[in-house]
């Protein structure tokens, strides 16, 4: 990382800052708040509180009488308790009751905010729409809350900017040619999208566009699914990557396709009931690949497999890492 | 519009992918064909569906869906949920069928 300052400017405002000012606009306290708080009923002795306050290292807590917020007993109550020897009566004496501060779990984060800046307190009891106790909230959780976010959106810069700006430009070569292949399993659906999911990220990597990326993993994940689904046992997927052009190869020994041309039609399919109900089988699987793909060929034959062949042609927007979208 | 609004405004429960919830919404698709959902939906839909089986994530995370909403309250099996916050998939949960689950995003905008 050269310049750490660079980094922010280049998140800009659609980066950080839009993260932030969506947290505090459109985040509800209810995200950022502690739910299931410790409360004490009001009939509890101070002594009782002192214990809690003591044992939880917390310096202060909501006041219920069921579900319902009767007051807020805090350190400050305590100390008042303990000057004048008063340990032992009720919390309901020493709790503040009056015109409590209270946040609501659906306002935004900005209100709680606002408040805790115009009253100077650093708690609040969370009410519910029906002003029952549901939470507290602290200056601290929604520091936490922001600090998170940014360390995410911070994150993402980092991975951004390590990543090479144009496609292939990491590699240096008179001829750079890469090669990736998978073997996929027959049946094996809990796997699906592995490999299509590999040749994405490997792309991203070695600096494609989203687009490119997005529309390679597309024909090769209908593929791996037709490995999946309509092959004897499983078969291979061969991806060959080069700076203007990216062939991927999905190839099985068997069963084969009996009649090519009516494979392609869109809606048909020969899966099995079973395969349907788990919403594969739609007979798009050829037509998304066609869509996807800059060119693409079906060789098969029945007893011997089939070959499936995806030609991408890399346009120079999608060479480009922000390339149009 | 952010994923996080359509969780409060149709009181969506949170299933996988909690911690994204800021992702940006650019519009929605409906379907529990696989393949229609990787032909047509497009990066950044709500994906609203009553499929729940574990391909549902590689087809989400593929297709750069911004979040995948199940409908009718359906069960979704811990595996896809495991498999979900694996690779950052949101997964919300909506009671309701998906005519009103989808009426409802319509008319919030999305």
């Amino acid at each position: 990382m050269k310049d750490r300052f660079a980094l922010f400017s280049l998140m800009g405002r659609e980066g950080a800052l839009s993260k932030v000012h969506e947290l505090i606009r459109e985040v509800k306290v209810s995200r950022v708040m502690t739910s299931g708080p410790l409360t004490v009923s009001p009939n509890a002795t101070m002594s009782e509180v002192k214990e809690l306050l003591r044992q939880q290292r917390i310096s202060g807590c909501p006041v219920v009488e069921g579900d319902t917020l009767v007051g807020v007993v805090s350190l400050e109550d305590l100390i008042h308790a303990l000057e004048t020897q008063n340990l032992d009566r009720p919390v309901q004496d020493f709790m503040t009751h009056n015109k409590l501060i209270v946040a609501h779990a659906q306002e935004p984060v900005m209100e709680a905010l606002r408040r805790f800046e115009s009253t100077g307190i650093g708690r609040m009891p969370v009410l519910d729409g029906r002003d029952r106790l549901v939470g507290i909230i602290t200056r601290g959780d929604i520091t936490l809350a922001l600090l998170r976010t940014l360390q995410g959106v911070y994150s993402e810069a980092e991975a951004l900017q390590d990543r090479p700006q144009h496609f292939f430009e990491a590699l240096e070569s008179e001829r750079t040619d890469l090669t990736l292949r998978y073997h996929v399993k027959r049946g094996d659906f809990a796997r699906g999208g592995e490999a299509s999911a590999k040749i994405k990220q490997a792309l991203l990597r070695i600096g494609a566009s989203p687009q490119l990326a997005r529309r390679v993993a597309i024909a090769t994940y209908e593929a791996e699914i037709n490995l999946i689904i309509h092959t004897d046992e499983g078969g291979f997927i061969h991806a060959d990557v080069q700076p203007t052009e990216i062939l991927v190869v999905a190839q099985d020994p068997g069963p084969g396709i009996p009649d090519i041309e009516m494979a392609q039609q869109p809606g048909y399919s020969t899966a099995t009931p079973e395969v349907r109900e788990m919403g594969f089988g739609a007979g798009m699987g050829l037509v998304n690949i066609k869509r996807c793909t800059d060119n693409m060929s079906i060789w098969s034959m029945v007893g011997v497999g089939t070959r499936i062949q995806m030609f991408f042609k890399v346009s120079p927007d999608e060479a480009r890492k922000t390339g149009a979208q | 519009m952010i994923v996080n609004e359509i969780v409060d405004k149709l009181g969506l429960t949170v299933l996988a992918g909690a911690a994204h919830l800021t992702r940006e919404v650019a519009g929605g698709y409906v379907a529990d064909l696989l393949s229609c959902v990787m032909a047509a939906a497009q990066a950044g839909d709500v994906w609203v569906t009553l499929q729940t089986h574990l391909n549902i994530v590689a087809v989400a995370a593929l297709n750069e869906v911004a979040c995948i909403i199940v409908a009718e309250g359906a069960t979704v099996p811990p595996p896809t949920l495991e498999k979900a916050e694996e690779q950052e998939v949101i997964i919300l949960s909506s009671p309701l069928p998906i005519y009103e689950t989808v009426g409802r995003l319509i008319a919030m905008g999305v």
